[in-house]
């Protein structure tokens, strides 16, 4: 079919084939291993970054490759039809810790922290969440930054913590006004060898397993003041804004998951037979299949959709008005389909599809974390709800 | 590299959307509920939009059409749904199903014959498929017979559900030609109604898009001459499954357009109706079905419009078959379905009154599974998916 409006240029589309078969090559046959033993690749970060998958919205001064959050998002569904876990892990560095460090760092920090990460040679993580700050991450944060001389002393713990356990880096944000609610927090960047500094644990998962988890403590650790990130105080807008980003940016993943779902099914209904032919031929498998079909078309062009116009704000317009909304509902629409791909394509696959070792219940143990993680569905339904009724 | 249209409509294309919503509300809303209470149909309408250039919008100038894209003809469809939904069903029967129908195969004295009235508004089009034993299965049922006698075809037989027909000047009539044929056999004839032989058999009272009339169309030894055939003669299921895929990605915006209206009311009604001392906005249960009906309606948008710019660049012989056959049937599906989704919430939204016959809200749910079942039922068009998933 030739291109046509609303549909990928052929340089994107060149970029998404390549991902894809990169991810089809190298990252696939990593996910077995990955999934059984929630084994994490050391060395595959340092690839990513030789072939140009990191820093991928960096310009290319701090080792970035200048390319949009669309192309971005681009990698990631392609990623993450073949090895979901890696992709979610490679999107945590990629997005919420050195995209968010790009977009809010001053030259200093752009300058010390972003090369290593866009080589692969740091990985990096986001610490956001904590053990009792989820969807009021803001107004339930613990954690504290004292101001001691040229440093902050923090103290506090972080929960949920993807690539926790194996970062070089952390964007972290803690109160420095613990009075001013959901204001009064800033962010820093917090290399993780700084004493203090612990991973408490590593979380076992029931999917994505492979991507590591962690909860972090911190004890008396010591930040430097020129390691914050923004404006003393001014956290929550990188927050806000991260989060927009992040959200647009993630939904691609459900897109990817439920790409190779349904390709799975497909390839299932045509070749089991039961009752004397293959499933297919039942009208009760084909409407779930249609029914499939047309939930991964409408998230594809959507969250396509939305990459593009978050692509063309910065963090000073995000986090609030319509594209607020507008991420959110791209975020909420591709998790809850994905969930609901994911159930049809046990349900084709039959008692096949509930043993662990199939690659059908690998990808279903994936369904939850993006209805759950960067805002809950139900946060995201304040969000578009919110705005439509300003 | 700015990416900021790459998913949106053009310049051009919002301006078209706007101009027709802008003249929908000035001019057919206030048409909508006189229509909905009478199931009254204005006879001023089609030469007020063929006046406005809203007819034969796919049609080339040189035959009194407008000349655009497939996907602004479902732009204008979308903004007219939302003010008078009755009214953009008709348009659509007309616009699409007939006029655009006898421009993709017509020869060229049809097309000089029939497209220039059809696209000032002059006559009124309809097209003749469904018949009372033939919905679903519409070729391979249909029994309405045509039989060649020299220079014309004699047809007799009787059509059910048709979108205009109590009011429509032209036809655009399928029947068989070739008995035993199964769903092959059948020619497409341009039949003007005066024709003696053709009658109203009944005019049909809906549920809702009242106003648009439907009729039960009959037919007794009506003479048709050959030079009436549209396409080739026993190659009609190809006009027919062509125009489908159209015909299936042009009502999908129908549905576009009164789901947007509906949630504009659900989201207008909370913010003003007050219970326990406060909107009921602010209660998260009204708030979950408003954020839900926007991201159905916005996922709706994204991808009728896709389906649409797609078929825009293809013609008659494209389609029908293959990936974009699987395409217009989920786009239609998708848009009809989540539009069922989005009236229930907007209704259930606005309480007591949304049950109200003379509400707008009322009206708009009202509109509810026609366009699930006309154009292939939700599950024919499961059907045409699973058929190209699985092939």
């Amino acid at each position: 079919m030739a291109t046509t409006q609303f549909s990928l240029t052929p340089e994107q589309q060149n970029l998404f084939d390549h991902a894809d078969r990169f991810a089809r090559e190298q990252m696939y046959p990593l996910s077995a291993k990955m999934d059984n033993e929630e084994w994490w690749p050391a060395d595959f970060m340092k690839k990513f970054g030789e072939l140009g998958f990191l820093g991928v919205t960096i310009p290319e001064e701090f080792g970035g490759c200048g390319m949009s959050l669309l192309d971005a998002g681009l990698i990631l569904q392609a990623f993450s039809r073949w090895n979901h876990a890696l992709a979610l892990s490679w999107i945590t560095h990629e997005n919420l810790c050195t995209n968010n460090i790009y977009n809010n760092g001053n030259q200093f920090i752009r300058e010390k922290y972003l090369p290593k990460l866009c080589n692969g040679e740091w990985t990096g993580c986001l610490g956001l969440t904590e053990p009792g700050a989820g969807s009021d991450a803001l107004g339930s944060m613990s954690t504290k930054a004292v101001l001691d001389g040229d440093h902050y002393v923090i103290n506090g713990g972080k929960m949920f913590i993807t690539n926790g356990p194996v970062a070089d880096i952390c964007l972290l944000y803690a109160k420095t006004e613990p009075d001013r609610g959901s204001k009064g927090i800033t962010a820093f960047v917090v290399e993780t060898n700084t004493p203090g500094f612990k991973v408490a644990q590593k979380l076992i998962k029931m999917g994505f397993r492979g991507s590591q988890t962690g909860e972090f403590v911190f004890e008396d650790m010591r930040v430097p003041v020129e390691n914050v990130l923004g404006k003393v105080n001014e956290g929550h807008r990188v927050v806000m804004s991260g989060l927009d980003f992040e959200r647009a940016v993630i939904a691609p993943l459900g897109v990817g998951v439920a790409e190779r779902t349904l390709q799975l099914s497909i390839e299932y209904a045509k070749t089991r037979k039961q009752f004397g032919k293959t499933i297919g031929e039942f009208q009760m498998i084909q409407a779930r299949l249609a029914d499939m079909y047309v939930w991964v078309e409408t998230m594809k062009t959507f969250c396509w959709q939305v990459l593009a116009d978050v692509s063309e704000v910065d963090e000073t317009q995000a986090g609030r008005g319509e594209i607020h909304a507008r991420t959110a509902a791209s975020m909420m629409y591709c998790a809850d389909m994905c969930n609901k791909v994911l159930d049809n394509g046990v349900q084709i696959h039959g008692g096949g599809g509930y043993i662990w070792e199939s690659e059908i219940n690998r990808l279903f143990r994936s369904i939850k974390v993006m209805e759950i993680g960067a805002g809950t569905t139900e946060v995201r339904k304040m969000i578009i709800a919110g705005e439509l009724l300003k | 590299m700015s990416l900021a249209h790459q998913f949106s409509l053009t310049t051009e294309q919002q301006s078209l959307l706007d101009h027709a919503d802008k003249f929908a509300r000035e001019k057919l809303y206030p048409l909508a509920e006189k229509m909905d209470n009478e199931e009254s149909w204005p006879k001023e309408i089609m030469p007020m939009l063929g006046d406005l250039g809203f007819l034969g919008v796919t049609v080339p100038e040189q035959y009194g059409g407008s000349g655009m894209g497939m996907l602004e003809a479902g732009l204008i469809g979308q903004a007219f749904a939302r003010w008078n939904n009755a009214v953009s069903l008709s348009w659509l029967a007309h616009d699409n199903l007939c006029v655009n129908n006898i421009y993709n195969n017509g020869s060229e004295f049809i097309r000089d014959k029939y497209l220039p009235k059809l696209c000032s508004g002059e006559w009124t089009g309809c097209l003749g498929l469904t018949e009372p034993g033939a919905g679903s299965d519409a070729l391979g049922s249909m029994s309405t017979k045509a039989v060649r006698d020299g220079d014309h075809y004699v047809i007799n037989g009787a059509k059910i559900f048709i979108t205009n027909g109590p009011v429509a000047d032209v036809c655009l009539l399928y029947a068989k030609t070739q008995q035993g044929a199964g769903s092959k056999g059948i020619t497409a004839f341009v039949v003007e109604t005066n024709t003696p032989g053709f009658k109203v058999a009944q005019k049909l009272i809906k549920m809702g898009f009242r106003g648009s009339q439907t009729a039960e169309l009959v037919f007794e030894d009506m003479r048709i001459p050959v030079e009436n055939i549209v396409g080739k003669e026993h190659e009609g299921h190809r006009v027919v499954m062509s125009g489908l895929d159209f015909e299936r990605a042009m009502a999908a915006p129908l549905s576009v357009g009164i789901a947007e209206r509906a949630l504009e009311l659900a989201v207008e009604y909370s913010k003003t109706r007050k219970q326990f001392g406060k909107t009921i906005g602010e209660f998260q249960m009204i708030q979950a079905r408003l954020a839900d009906m926007y991201v159905w309606v916005e996922t709706m948008k994204t991808l009728n419009w896709k389906v649409l710019a797609e078929v825009s660049g293809l013609d008659e012989t494209q389609v029908g078959r293959g990936e974009i056959h699987a395409r217009a049937a989920a786009s239609v599906m998708y848009c009809a379905d989540m539009c069922n989704k989005v009236l229930d919430n907007s209704v259930q939204v606005h309480g007591g009154s949304g049950y109200i016959w003379e509400t707008e809200i009322n009206r708009l749910f009202r509109t509810t599974k026609l366009l699930e079942i006309g154009a292939g039922t939700t599950e024919v068009r499961k059907m045409i998916i699973a058929g190209e998933l699985l092939k």
